[in-house]
């Protein structure tokens, strides 16, 4: 029998960019608010877990042919590799520095901190554990590798 | 400040997270995961020299100062037994190229391995208690995956227990953390030890220390041994034989760190009850040698008696038998992991666990025969390997503060060490050849090589005492004298 999903579908396509934008507030907020990278990746991963409901997996990884295994290790190593730019600025392992500067169209004084980077790592490596394991366990047995 | 304080555990995680990315290269991750044990090693060997020199080297991570901030500290103890732990891992690493199948070493075999000793090293060198839970639960990971990696029948029912027990005891140690932190205030490991000596340990702290001593007993085998023997006969000899060396030890380390750092002041109470397991153990753990004909369970209960052995330098808590114990904790993990590879390359030969079903392996495989023999006798302290010094040591404080019955037991716990590693000798390596060249199951090409470089860190254990020796002693009185490390963390009071 086949499913009706149009009205999921549809709403789908319009709600996983407002997730994703949540995501990206989130992942914002992390540094003084609740947020962060973790919460952040989390989320993005919540959008994609949501197409692959609406739609199947063959589709979703047809848009999106991306190794969840590999952003995975890439995130660690995003993460590590900021800690370790500590070695160079002799400085503790994991401290962060600020950047401080104008933006001209918004009118604010913006303040980015290191940890940005550390938490794109930790995000990337959210998304793609979270990502590998749903992709696992829906998949049957032998499908692959 | 030092920052290469970091690199033992920042160097298996970064090849670990490498080693994600391709799979399926095999003679690259082979070679990666060497050179970053080599490299551990010598960041290990360099920061010993520099404490040697300049004392305690600790690092505040993040530049948060201690007691606020998460603070690693590398002494003379951790930084010995990362050492230690990292040949233990060459050694197995170096063992599985030519053990594992090629399934397993595709699938992240190498990976997890690095990140297992990001999780000890981490363990051995964190002066946080929480961010000594977070590094265990790093190890336990990795381990849960090594040990089920393959999905064999046996190795799903080992792991389903071997996760129940740890996930129930991380949740009580958890617990016991927040107990803490409500009584003290406090999760610095230096910082709990100026609390806990302010209040002079009250019965609820000393409370709080007895839930700590079964949790880490239960991660030790300290008593709570029931889930060892079978957990570690499941999985390829190389993970057995890599989890027989580490594991336990990392919980036989935790205990060493509560009870010399933070929890002395009752030894009346928290020190007996650990004299007491100790002894239990060793008990339990010697008829359980004795009893098996099985070769893995054999060689599991002596990391049972072992570990009851080990601990009774904290029990009697006097500086001669805890460097006996520190030395004796060095060669067991190195010996131990040697018996386990051994015996790995025996039951690969014949295809059976079972004693009786082996004999006359000495014909054709002489240098496994003797390596055997001779491992096992470091094993019991045979005096000049490397168990004697160890065990000479220990006995020596059972007796100068009147711990005789343990001192006892610990000499009788020998002689069954001696008798069930020799019923494997003589079963597996005496008698008549009923195996022909052609019906062996594997061959030894290959693993020979590690156990060999075990068996030299052996017998430079047990010849090289006097070169070896200071540094343990250096390590056992760091341990006497909690002020010298509380010094190094928080600074001059």
């Amino acid at each position: 029998m086949k499913i009706n999903d149009v009205i999921l579908q549809t709403v789908t396509k319009i709600v996983t960019f407002i997730i994703l934008t949540f995501a990206i507030y989130l992942f914002f907020a992390g540094h003084h608010n609740p947020g962060g990278g973790f919460i952040g990746g989390l989320v993005i991963s919540s959008a994609l877990i949501l197409m692959l409901l609406a739609f199947d997996i063959e589709t979703v990884t047809q848009t999106l042919p991306i190794n969840y295994k590999v952003i995975t290790g890439l995130g660690v190593l995003v993460s590590l590799f900021t800690g370790m730019a500590s070695f160079v600025f002799h400085v503790p392992f994991l401290s962060q520095a600020h950047l401080h500067f104008y933006m001209p169209i918004v009118n604010e004084e913006i303040n980015i901190a290191t940890t940005i980077i550390f938490e794109i790592g930790v995000a990337m490596a959210v998304v793609g554990t979270t990502m590998t394991v749903i992709v696992s366990i829906s998949r049957n047995k032998g499908d692959e590798e | 400040m030092n920052n290469i304080v970091i690199l033992p555990i920042v160097i298996p995680f970064l090849t670990g997270a490498l080693l994600v990315l391709f799979p399926k290269y095999v003679m690259i991750q082979r070679l990666l995961s060497v050179l970053s044990f080599l490299a551990v090693m010598g960041t290990a060997v360099h920061l010993l020299q520099q404490v040697g020199g300049e004392g305690i080297q600790i690092l505040n991570l993040g530049g948060w100062e201690a007691p606020f901030g998460i603070v690693l500290v590398a002494d003379t103890f951790s930084l010995l037994l990362v050492i230690t732990s990292c040949i233990v891992a060459l050694g197995c690493l170096i063992y599985s190229f030519q053990s594992i199948e090629w399934e397993r070493e595709r699938f992240y075999y190498y990976a997890f391995i690095q990140f297992l000793i990001t999780g000890v090293n981490g363990s051995f060198l964190t002066g946080d208690i929480f961010n000594l839970f977070v590094f265990f639960e790093v190890m336990l990971l990795a381990s849960y995956v090594l040990l089920s990696l393959g999905g064999l029948k046996k190795q799903l029912r080992a792991g389903i227990m071997y996760v129940l027990i740890n996930i129930v005891s991380s949740m009580l140690f958890i617990v016991a953390v927040a107990y803490l932190y409500a009584v003290t205030g406090t999760l610095n490991m230096a910082h709990l030890s100026v609390r806990v000596a302010e209040a002079g340990q009250p019965d609820l702290l000393t409370a709080i220390a007895l839930l700590f001593l079964v949790i880490f007993a239960v991660k030790s085998a300290l008593l709570f041994f029931y889930w060892l023997p079978e957990s570690y006969s499941a999985p390829p000899t190389a993970i057995s034989a890599l989890f027989a060396g580490l594991l336990t030890k990392v919980g036989v380390y935790a205990i060493f760190r509560m009870f010399t750092l933070i929890f002395y002041h009752e030894p009346g109470i928290t020190h007996s009850v650990i004299a007491w397991m100790a002894g239990l153990t060793m008990i339990l753990g010697s008829i359980g040698a004795v009893a098996y004909g099985n070769i893995q369970k054999v060689l599991a209960y002596n990391i049972v008696i072992a570990i009851g052995f080990i601990v009774i330098g904290i029990a009697v808590f006097q500086e001669a038998a805890l460097t006996g114990a520190i030395y004796y904790l060095i060669h067991d993990m190195v010996v131990k992991t040697l018996l386990f590879l051994l015996g790995g390359a025996m039951v690969g030969l014949v295809g059976t666990y079972q004693l009786k079903e082996m004999s006359g392996m000495i014909r054709n495989h002489p240098y496994l025969g003797w390596m055997f023999f001779i491992a096992s006798f470091a094993l019991v302290g045979v005096p000049p390997l490397s168990g004697f010094f160890g065990k000479l040591l220990v006995l020596q404080g059972t007796l100068e503060t009147q711990f005789y019955v343990l001192g006892v037991i610990g000499l009788l716990s020998s002689l069954a060490v001696l008798y069930s590693t020799m019923k494997i000798f003589m079963n597996g390596f005496w008698g008549e050849n009923q195996l022909s060249k052609e019906d062996e199951k594997t061959s030894t090409h290959g693993l020979l090589l590690p156990c060999t470089l075990l068996i030299c860190v052996s017998l430079f254990l047990g010849i090289g005492v006097e070169w070896v020796n200071p540094y343990v002693a250096a390590a056992a009185s760091d341990l006497m004298n909690p002020a010298v490390y509380i010094e190094a963390v928080l600074g001059p009071a």
